[in-house]
């Protein structure tokens, strides 16, 4: 069961579109996993919705031909059934991060950065940065301060920190106020997706001299 | 908006994706379109990138009609999100990955009271947001208009969201539970 859920910020940011697209990668994977914040999500969208139909006509009227041009457009094209979409299928990866991994949890490249800890970067553009994480159970994050907003969302395993436990589905939102030592639980490999505005502070397990080869 | 408005876009919507009707097309279009262009142009396009997107926009809606689910969002809501994607493309800003939606085949009609109920709490909800303070409304325009970024947009929305999310809940369980 999931208890720690997305912000309404996070959702009415994701539902107008202005996110950068690793916090839109943590997001969908989240919804994906929770119907609270899906019906959430929805509810997002129809401030949306509401906004677009109260929106005055352009002042600048659509052209005369515009709706023949359509018309026109839609002759030649079908409408499209539902149907199921190809899925990859992972019981780890929504599929959301499958698309990014580009298959189920054996296709992630993992490198490692020391203790056994691994992560793997997503391809995303923009300001932010995406990463799938691999803890070994009992075995700590990196205690590590933050500059910016940071989501962490866990996908296989689970976490605490000194004030919570994070399950799988659950999302962690930090930021810059925030320092903490997340330590994987004994039992299971925790798997996460973290998602950064900017690099990450360590402190403890790794050494500085290593924050380089991190990329972020 | 007038109460039956809601249902209204609804049937034309069916009639699309059901019949193919054009004439239902063309008085969605009616009300839509002009919509559609003023709030792309509200999201920095220019008059003729505007007016072409539109288009776009109006097709998608032709094409997708049988994947509107109208247990859990207004025509109005679900022409946003797709005037929103459009946009995102038109101004080249950052991909927006989606949750993979849940799969509703055509044994999956959706009940015709939470239909009437979710219509009903759509117009309800654009009623309460015309009615917020001019500051509070403007905001949220700005943000919908993509003018604000996630940082800028206040922690507290005090939108009234709580009756329609819980709407859209009972209609996702209601889908969950047909498809287990």
């Amino acid at each position: 069961m999931i208890i720690h859920h997305l912000s309404d910020k996070l959702l009415m940011a994701y539902s107008a579109g202005t996110l950068p697209e690793a916090f839109s990668l943590a997001v969908a994977a989240h919804v994906e996993l929770c119907d609270e914040c899906r019906a959430r999500l929805a509810s997002f969208d129809a401030v949306g919705g509401a906004v677009l139909n109260a929106t005055e006509p352009a002042s600048v009227p659509l052209s005369g031909g515009a709706l023949t041009a359509t018309l026109a457009r839609i002759k030649s094209t079908a409408p499209v059934a539902r149907s199921r979409p190809a899925r990859i299928s992972d019981a780890v990866l929504p599929e959301a991060l499958a698309k990014y991994v580009g298959g189920g949890t054996e296709a992630i490249k993992w490198r490692s950065i020391g203790n056994g800890v691994r992560q793997a970067i997503l391809p995303t553009s923009g300001t932010a940065t995406a990463r799938l994480l691999y803890i070994p159970a009992g075995m700590a994050v990196p205690d590590h301060g933050h500059q910016g907003l940071e989501l962490t969302m866990v996908l296989q395993g689970a976490f605490a920190d000194d004030d919570d436990r994070f399950a799988r589905g659950d999302i962690e939102i930090a930021d810059d106020a925030v320092e903490h030592q997340p330590v994987a639980e004994a039992g299971a490999d925790c798997i996460c997706l973290a998602v950064t505005e900017a690099p990450l502070k360590f402190r403890d397990l790794l050494p500085r001299l290593a924050q380089p080869f991190l990329r972020i | 908006m007038k109460p039956k408005d809601g249902t209204r876009w609804v049937f034309l919507l069916q009639k699309i994706a059901e019949k193919r009707d054009t004439e239902a097309f063309a008085e969605l279009f009616g009300h839509f379109a002009p919509r559609v262009k003023a709030f792309l142009m509200k999201s920095g396009a220019d008059h003729a990138l505007a007016e072409e997107c539109t288009q776009d926009v109006m097709v998608t809606v032709w094409s997708k009609a049988a994947q509107f689910d109208p247990s859990r969002a207004s025509a109005a809501t679900w022409i946003f999100t797709i005037a929103r994607n459009r946009r995102i493309d038109m101004l080249r800003r950052d991909r927006r990955p989606e949750p993979e939606d849940l799969f509703w085949g055509p044994e999956e009609e959706p009940d015709q009271l939470d239909v009437l109920a979710l219509q009903q709490e759509s117009d309800q909800l654009g009623a309460a947001i015309a009615g917020l303070p001019d500051k509070q409304r403007i905001m949220i325009e700005r943000a919908y208009f993509g003018e604000l970024s996630h940082s800028e947009i206040a922690e507290e929305t005090g939108l009234p969201l709580g009756t329609i999310k819980s709407r859209i809940r009972l209609a996702l369980d209601r889908l969950r539970h047909n498809l287990s």
